[in-house]
């Protein structure tokens, strides 16, 4: 079952072309990776797909349903969770209350003006959980703003994460982190279990090049290559889009 | 027939004092992205200068246009120094930019009351420029008209002045794009200090150029300073050419407005401003979205 | 925690027996300005404190519940129906006036707001027929719920004591709310919580509609006390003295607002029998608090007792970042 497909997404900004007919089809549990020089569009992609962008022209599926005219703040609760190059993180609160926000983002609950939101054990039962995941359960509840790049990292994931979704994006997850940091990530996103689909733009090959089952490669908006591991790498135009330009 | 035409001429005249209040505004909403709620204020401190100038309140009269461009330069002075020691604190924050400069015209404004008092006073039209123009039966007063004048002048020297001048430029780019604009070498809170000068001082001189007609008295500031904010959405952020057509079309509102929906005056003038914030919020020339 | 607890209940306690400790009716009157006006600071800071929506426009919506209770009245209609329907009529208002100010978001908000603002004054002060414009609408009645009659000026201080104290209390529980957290996380990172899954838009609407209600009951309640409504209420000043309210005491803060509404009552009843120029003076208080004490009095002293003037200024935080693109 096609987890995420996305048909001739197109999208320019006046004159330039961000994107150009990108097809797309990752398989449900399926980890892909999305690689590509800087301005290829990667993020943008990850734009469109989650709606912050509206596209153009094409179409996006999710779970075999379209939602290409679906807003942004829809998605998530169809099952599609994000993460960030550049931190947004809400600094003057505290970790756990971060946590909080993004569970509170698919509730019911989050229109009640009454209830303590301090005071649902369970919304923080399951908070704590979160950032147990990630291995940042003892600091739960330090202010963001007092903790280290690497730690705000895994708090984007945890929020994401918390999320349950079924199909999660990660946009550079390893962006800036430092060797020891960027092991404890790949190894949290080596634990999620496959009922979670993954999607992961990065750079950093070396820690990317494992997780991936098939890779993406995008340049000036376009598929250029698209396969396994090996069959990517051995890709002369691979080369040619790294090298020759 | 003739009453539409004396309003249609006051119409114009009011656009061209319109101007000379928003063109500054305008420049300084361009480039730092604040709307200067503290404009009306230096409009009516321009003015009061004027009085005091022309009126020979110190005990020396002056020339009217030495006291109107005195007027502009203390009060682009006085601008500069609020820029530097007061918005500058707050570098990046549009909105606390924009509270000081209004708790700043809550202090102009007391200032002139406290200095000028309460009584309205009132600016002499200068000796060249008294007396009427006939055409045909009706008579203009030759002031009014030469308003469109300076304004057209000040209109042209300012075009001049961004466009064909390096300091020009700079601040075109600054309000195209102020990141950009940084990263390639301009000097743009150097440019906020002069830009806010400028404004202030394009203020004061429309002030005392106004003041044969308006007069001058406590609350000036408040009249003027939604007419600078309208002319300026509607015409469209940073732009001279928005400016210049807002002030004209916000000229014809006012006049016609007042003179035949007396009870809608505000109503109507305002109108417009909200639809353009709400449907195309860059204006008819607009640089850019508030 | 214990010193917050004490300064709570001793301030209780003031506020409860001020009647009997206060010297004079004057002085008790200027005690029932300062708590309508906290209401009214509330209400405001709900959007403009933990919703980061710096609205210049409020003045009209307390203006439109203070003459719509007048109006009413002064044609005929009992003191319940007046307000009640004062309230409605208030609320659609703001219904009105959030759908047209939402539009936007930062910069682009405080000109809609301020337009609209300008727009209500200009109807206030033009549209004679209904407003009496300049002249306004005169009140000469107070309600008397229960058979007590709110005439006395004591009385008419509970009255604002006890909506005071419920309007307190009903932020207070907002506050820790799911839907104040959402507040505000669309008032730090709008895009994010987008993303997240809330509606921003719908968000700022609820809060702006809570909002108008508060301020609406303060316009009622100022009527009532002022016995007069004109337009002067509801000009671009008035607006200006309630964002100083609550930026001076403390925007987002829970006591912030009656603080700022003391400061802005005091320095207009009291010092200005001895200083002609208020108005320069709040100038220069919110211009001084925006650039040195930017998160207000009330957290400000807090910090300035704990750390000492220079540090104060060297770390104060940046409140007014710019709002963002609208969501």
């Amino acid at each position: 079952m096609s987890a995420l497909t996305v048909s001739g997404l197109r999208k320019s900004f006046g004159g330039l072309h961000v994107t150009k007919n990108v097809n797309l089809n990752v398989e449900s549990g399926e980890r892909r990776l999305i690689i590509g020089p800087n301005g290829a569009g990667k993020t943008t992609l990850f734009n469109l797909i989650t709606g912050e962008i509206a596209a153009d022209g094409g179409s996006i599926q999710l779970l075999g349903k379209d939602i290409t005219q679906v807003p942004a703040r829809r998605r998530p609760h169809l099952g599609m969770a994000r993460t960030y190059q550049i931190i947004t993180l809400f600094a003057q609160d505290s970790i756990m209350h971060n946590v909080l926000l993004a569970l509170l983002g698919l509730s019911r609950s989050r229109w009640n003006p009454l209830m303590d939101l301090g005071r649902q054990r369970h919304l923080v039962e399951e908070a704590h959980q979160a950032l147990e995941r990630v291995g940042l359960g003892h600091i739960a509840d330090r202010p963001l703003a007092q903790t280290s790049y690497g730690e705000r990292r895994r708090v984007e994931i945890a929020m994401a994460l918390a999320q349950n979704p079924k199909v999660l994006l990660l946009d550079e997850p390893f962006a800036g982190l430092s060797i020891d940091e960027r092991r404890d990530v790949q190894k949290l996103l080596l634990a999620i279990p496959r009922d979670v689909t993954m999607v992961m733009i990065e750079h950093n090959m070396d820690v990317a090049l494992d997780f991936a089952d098939r890779i993406t490669l995008l340049h000036f908006g376009e598929v250029i290559v698209e396969g396994t591991r090996t069959e990517v790498v051995a890709d002369p135009r691979t080369r040619e889009v790294y090298l020759g330009h | 027939m003739s009453f539409y035409l004396v309003l249609t001429v006051n119409s114009i005249t009011f656009g061209g004092l319109l101007f000379l209040l928003s063109s500054g505004f305008s420049l300084i909403f361009g480039l730092m992205r604040i709307p200067n709620l503290t404009h009306g204020s230096l409009f009516m401190l321009g003015a009061y200068f004027g009085a005091t100038f022309v009126g020979g309140l110190l005990g020396f009269v002056f020339n009217f246009w030495i006291a109107a461009l005195l007027a502009a330069v203390l009060v682009a002075a006085f601008g500069a120094v609020l820029e530097r020691l007061l918005l500058r604190q707050l570098p990046g924050q549009p909105s606390a930019q924009v509270l000081v400069t209004l708790g700043l015209s809550f202090m102009v404004a007391d200032f002139c009351l406290m200095v000028w008092g309460g009584d309205p006073l009132s600016v002499q039209t200068p000796d060249s420029l008294v007396g009427f123009v006939r055409l045909g039966p009706l008579a203009f007063p030759l002031y009014r008209l030469a308003i469109i004048g300076i304004a057209a002048v000040v209109a042209i020297g300012l075009w001049l002045l961004l466009d064909r001048t390096r300091i020009g430029a700079m601040i075109r780019a600054g309000v195209d794009d102020p990141d950009m604009a940084r990263v390639v070498g301009i000097r743009v809170s150097q440019l906020f200090t002069t830009v806010f000068a400028l404004g202030a001082g394009l203020a004061a001189f429309a002030g005392i150029i106004g003041a044969p007609i308006l007069s001058v008295y406590p609350g000036l500031d408040q009249d003027m300073l939604p007419l600078a904010l309208v002319v300026v959405i509607i015409g469209g952020s940073g732009s001279l050419l928005g400016s210049f057509f807002g002030s004209i079309i916000i000229g014809f509102i006012y006049n016609f407005g007042q003179a035949l929906l007396p009870e809608l005056a505000y109503f109507v003038l305002f109108l417009p401003m909200l639809l353009v914030l709400l449907f195309k919020p860059q204006g008819l020339f607009g640089r850019f979205v508030p | 925690m214990s010193a917050r607890i004490v300064t709570l209940v001793v301030g209780a306690v003031l506020l409860i027996t001020l009647p009997f400790w206060m010297p004079g009716v004057y002085y008790l009157n200027v005690a029932s300005q300062i708590l309508f006006y906290a209401v009214f600071a509330i209400g405001l800071n709900i959007l403009a404190g933990y919703g980061g929506l710096v609205s210049l426009g409020h003045a009209a919506l307390f203006g439109i519940a203070a003459y719509a209770t007048g109006y009413l009245l002064q044609h005929g209609f009992g003191h319940p129906a007046a307000i009640l329907i004062a309230l409605v009529v208030a609320m659609a208002s703001t219904a009105l006036y959030a759908v047209l100010s939402l539009r936007a978001s930062g910069i682009g908000y405080i000109m809609i707001t301020l337009a609209l603002g300008e727009i209500v004054w200009g109807l206030a002060y033009r549209w004679i027929s209904v407003t009496g414009g300049d002249n306004g609408i005169s009140v000469h009645v107070r309600p008397e719920p229960f058979g007590i009659a709110l005439t006395s000026a004591s009385a008419f201080y509970y009255t604002c004591l006890i909506v005071f104290a419920l309007s307190t209390a009903m932020i207070a529980i907002f506050v820790r709310s799911p839907l104040g957290a959402a507040l505000k996380g669309t008032r730090d990172q709008p895009r994010r919580m987008n993303a997240l899954g809330y509606h921003v838009w719908a968000i700022r609407f609820w809060a702006s509609m809570l909002s108008g209600l508060l301020t609406a009951i303060a316009g009622i309640l100022f009527v009532y006390y002022n016995q007069f409504i004109s337009p002067q209420t509801l000009a671009l000043t008035a607006s200006a003295e309630v964002v100083l309210m609550v930026i001076a005491g403390g925007a987002s803060t829970l006591f912030g607002p009656v603080v700022g509404a003391a400061l802005v009552v005091i320095v207009k009843s009291v010092v200005s029998g001895y200083l002609t120029r208020w108005n320069f003076l709040l100038g220069a208080i919110f211009v001084a608090i925006v650039i040195l004490m930017p998160e207000g009095l009330v957290p400000g002293t807090v910090r300035l007792w704990k750390l000492g003037w220079r540090k104060t200024i060297a770390r104060r935080p940046k409140i007014f970042k710019a709002g963002g693109p609208p969501v």
